[in-house]
């Protein structure tokens, strides 16, 4: 077993060091990347089921030069539960990925197959290290690698400020990190993740400093509400294949980091539940008000994201609440809904993306209003985005429903189990997550209706056409994953036990054989059936009367043309001068008509994440302008400089006999 | 369990249609006309089945999907649902959430339907169905819950069955009457009646519904037709079993009497559709985000 996980990490390695010598060679790199990770993929999902099965967990132990210890691998079921997304999606993007670079001229691709490879490594890395050095310089090269493959467009100014605006935020989480880490291994004295069973016996408030510590750190690349800012810019400016293994995969290793540090520390008090769960569904409601004002398709993606993370964000927090208020069953619900639902996001996030990338592909834009009528001409890739739309809003039967079902499920019997004022926040989630549902259905609906219905809206949309195979497949394989999950959900929630067992240490099992499901599944195999039946009905029925095919009716107007049709910032008009909050609104810049009979009018709107360009920005101009002011020092001329360094020797005498020289 | 499945969707398809008719009917007498036949619209459903259709050369099988899934929908959500003291023959723990889930795939695939067509006006139509359902959804959560902390249960069939008649009479009444008046406004948005939209005119800018579905024609709109009803009846039975939980050791009687509740429910969206007017449409979220927090109200009742 152990062989096997070396095998797994060490292909992609591997295959980085193989293409850099060969980066002139675009085909041959990316064929290199595609071969490696699919590899790399064969023995990692066998090593991640066996470890979901039960197998017992795999630790490896090398010797190294480096202080802190021996190199320490330790691979569990909550490792393998991670693995999984990694090991499934990372080979499909890097076959979708080679396709997709396909027309790119004048790059030397190997350096980013390198680092894309790096970056898969790296991953594993992350999940599989049990020591804190090895994990710190893991989820470093994992911040670096994603950071050159962001910065795949440098040439563009936006693609460049957002890589830094990833890079900074990074490294401001690694910062929290390496202070968490530091203190943590101080306590248990030792550097090893076995050993931090010893922060158990820490005080409540140096508990929940460490928490607090670690959920900001680990939040950063988790996405989670408001520590989110980086997730927009990134995911539209990099590559589609990289924007769906960093959306979803790589935002799950913040998830991660805060299991993991959840498990360490002291029981959690319920209030911590609360407070994730609070940021949970802030973020979530957030993530998916923004979503609804985006042109950019990838943007609106990315904001989608935020809110799946809110949700699963939700899911967890419940469960800790549940869990420190004496309701394992309700805790269990709601962290199978949440691990679930990180799985799911996997596969219909990676899905939407590179569905999304397809429509990139082939029109060269991401603005939804530019595309339009590319059910037509892209009928494959615009089924995959319906169904992934499907999948994502939660709707029955695919394998969203499932995950939030039982969310729901742990809100609804917290709720109603728990006395009064425990239970409050519990129902109120319940409506909360409602209404984040509903206003999904908005997103995705747009998303769908605008960018792949009706009719194209420009030139490129026009002529647009399906690219190869290799563009379809990946997508295809992911979209029949959430279909399989969301048909046959128990073997799913089976694979959940072992990780469910570790997080929450409870034996209460066999709740998650609900007799529940067997309804559920009956309701569900009803619907597929009446559908397929009503629709068999209506082809007959077309069949014997063929259908009279004319234009759209346009209301009496003659000459409809397709600068009228609905577009993207239409369709969410109503949405965001109506429901969203003042704040939260897109920038309109509109000339006011003033003559009665107007000539030329202008519209245009844009939309920036207010925690970004408020808060933060705000923030460090003002951080910047206080730094201006040591800018005094530096006068520029020699004498002025010696007589610092002359002042600095002084000061080192006078604190070197105050200190010492009593001694 | 077949047996309770064929029973509840016989009656379901059967009397579906006749609220309609007695709406219209309700209406004409108000306006002082004869109107039309009680049964119009099940001749309406029979020629528009054996029609053809014309459709637009912009749409998909997308265009298609809506009027199929808008009228599964409510097929499956109703055996989730106890019709008087009929119990509902498909019932299981949390089968609120895929109720509600239910009608939100009905409302993704006739919006996209709508949108497939490529005309601004339907584009319009949807974009105000799914912003005013965002409004909808946590009230009808608001008043599930309330039931659900009443009933103890996780079903509807529970939250709509045997405990109703005591939780009435028991302290609770009051809350139950503020759900019961959330209900009914959520039925009018989600049917598409007076005051929040109009299901006469096609063409009115204040349109959101009938708008959505100006290009179907022939069997799929007899399909959209048909679907409307059934919603109608299916969110119907929610307002009725609430608000008349009374039982007779006959089953007979029993039935009679959730029949005349639903006839009596569409007399009086009859009645409310005379005698008001139209809302403006920038009053609807309003209108709903006051429906809302009476709903919450309600739970607060519930709790305290």
């Amino acid at each position: 077993m152990a062989g096997l996980w070396l095998l797994s990490l060490l292909l992609p390695v591997f295959g980085a060091l193989l293409v850099v010598p060969l980066c002139r060679y675009a085909t041959l790199s990316a064929g290199i990347a595609a071969v490696t990770t699919v590899l790399a993929a064969i023995p990692g999902i066998y090593v991640s089921f066996s470890l979901l099965g039960g197998h017992p967990p795999v630790s490896i132990a090398y010797a190294w030069s480096l202080p802190g210890g021996a190199l320490q691998i330790d691979v569990d079921a909550v490792s393998a539960f991670f693995l999984l997304p990694v090991f499934i999606l990372s080979p499909l993007c890097a076959i979708y990925g080679g396709a997709y670079l396909h027309q790119v001229k004048g790059k030397l691709l190997g350096f980013h197959w390198a680092f894309f490879l790096l970056l898969v490594a790296s991953m594993i890395l992350v999940l599989s290290a049990g020591q804190v050095f090895l994990f710190l310089v893991a989820w470093e090269l994992m911040s670096l690698t994603s950071f050159f493959l962001v910065a795949f467009d440098q040439q563009e100014r936006e693609v460049r400020q957002a890589a830094w605006v990833y890079l900074v935020a990074s490294h401001i989480g690694v910062t929290l990190l390496l202070g968490f880490f530091l203190y943590s291994s101080q306590w248990s004295g030792s550097l090893l993740f076995s050993d931090f069973q010893a922060l158990k016996s820490i005080s409540p408030s140096l508990a929940t400093g460490l928490f607090l510590l670690a959920v900001t750190g680990f939040g950063i690349k988790a996405g989670l509400f408001p520590l989110h800012v980086w997730l927009p810019e990134a995911h539209p400016a990099a590559p589609s294949h990289v924007s769906a293994l960093m959306s979803a995969v790589m935002v799950n290793l913040g998830i991660y980091g805060i299991l993991r540090v959840v498990t360490w520390l002291p029981q959690a008090p319920a209030w911590w539940g609360l407070l994730l769960a609070g940021f949970g569904i802030a973020g979530a409601l957030y993530g998916i008000a923004l979503a609804a004002v985006q042109q950019d398709i990838k943007r609106c993606l990315a904001y989608s994201t935020v809110e799946n993370v809110g949700i699963i964000f939700v899911g967890l927090g419940v469960g800790i609440y549940a869990g420190a208020a004496g309701f394992p069953g309700v805790a269990l619900l709601a962290f199978a809904g949440a691990l679930l639902h990180l799985w799911n996001h996997s596969l219909f996030k990676g899905m939407l993306f590179l569905g999304a990338g397809n429509l990139v592909h082939a029109t060269a834009t991401r603005n939804m209003n530019q595309l339009g009528g590319l059910m037509k001409r892209l009928p494959a890739t615009s089924l995959l985005l319906i169904g992934g739309s499907v999948a994502i809003t939660a709707l029955p039967p695919f394998n969203g429903f499932i995950s939030e079902w039982l969310i729901y499920l742990g809100l609804l019997h917290g709720g109603l189990e728990m006395p009064r004022a425990m239970g409050l926040p519990l129902l109120l989630l319940v409506s909360l997550l409602a209404l984040v549902g509903a206003a999904a259905i908005l997103v995705f609906v747009r998303l769908v209706g605008i960018s792949v219905l009706g009719n194209p809206r420009s030139a490129a949309a026009a002529s647009a056409h399906e690219g190869s195979i290799l563009l379809l497949a990946p997508p295809a394989i992911l979209l029949a994953g959430c279909v399989l999950i969301g048909l046959n959900p128990l073997p799913v929630l089976d694979l959940l036990r072992a990780p469910v067992v570790l997080l929450i240490k409870t034996e209460l099992l066999p709740v998650l054989t609900l007799t529940a499901f067997t309804g559920l599944g009956r309701g569900v195999w009803l619907l597929l059936a009446l559908i397929v039946g009503m629709a068999l009905l209506l082809f007959v029925q077309r069949y014997r009367h063929p259908a009279v095919v004319a234009a759209t009716w346009g209301c009496g107007f003659a000459l409809p043309n397709n600068r009228m049709s609905y577009n993207a910032t239409a369709f969410s008009e109503l949405a965001h001068n109506h429901l969203l909050p003042r704040t939260l609104r897109p920038e309109v810049v509109a000339a006011p008509v003033t003559t009665f009979f107007p000539q030329a009018a202008q519209l245009s709107q844009q939309s920036s994440d207010p925690v970004l360009n408020r808060l933060l920005q705000l923030f460090f101009t003002r951080i910047a302008n206080l730094c201006q002011r040591l800018r005094w020092f530096q006068q520029g001329r020699l004498p002025i400089y010696l007589l610092y360094i002359f002042l600095t020797c002084i000061g080192l005498m006078i604190w070197s006999l105050w200190v010492f020289g009593g001694g | 369990m077949i047996v309770g499945i064929l029973i509840h969707l016989l009656l379901l398809l059967l009397f579906a249609p006749l609220l309609a008719g007695i709406i219209a009917r309700t209406k004409a007498l108000f306006a002082g006309r004869r109107g039309q036949p009680v049964l119009q619209l099940y001749f309406d459903l029979l020629r528009l089945a054996r029609k053809g259709s014309v459709i637009s050369k912009t749409t998909t099988w997308v265009f298609a999907a809506g009027p199929v899934i808008g009228l599964v929908v409510p097929l499956i959500a109703a055996l989730m649902l106890p019709f008087g003291t009929f119990k509902a023959p498909l019932s299981f723990d949390g089968d609120l959430i895929l109720f509600v889930y239910l009608f939100a795939l009905a409302r993704f695939f006739t919006a996209a339907a709508a949108l497939d067509t490529g005309s601004s006006f339907e584009g319009m139509g949807a974009a105000r169905e799914v912003t005013f359902s965002c409004l909808a959804e946590p009230t009808i959560m608001f008043a599930l819950l309330v039931l659900a902390k009443l009933s103890g249960g996780l079903s509807l069939d529970v939250l709509l069955g045997d405990h109703l008649s005591a939780s009435w009479r028991g302290g609770s009444g009051p809350a139950l009457g503020l759900i019961l008046v959330c209900l009914f406004v959520v039925l009018l948005v989600e049917n598409s009646r007076i005051p929040f939209d109009d299901p006469n005119t096609h063409l009115e800018l204040t349109m959101i519904h009938e708008v959505m579905v100006l290009d179907h024609s022939g069997p799929a709109f007899g399909m959209i037709l048909y679907g409307a009803a059934l919603k109608l009846m299916v969110l119907g039975t929610l307002v009725v079993n609430l608000a008349l939980p009374w039982a007779t050791p006959w089953w007979a009687l029993n039935l009679l009497l959730y029949l005349a509740g639903l006839v009596l429910l569409a007399m009086l969206i009859g009645i409310v559709e005379s005698v008001m007017a139209r809302l403006r449409l920038v009053r609807i979220p309003q209108v709903l985000i006051g429906t809302t927090l009476i709903s919450v109200f309600a739970l607060v009742l519930v709790l305290r």
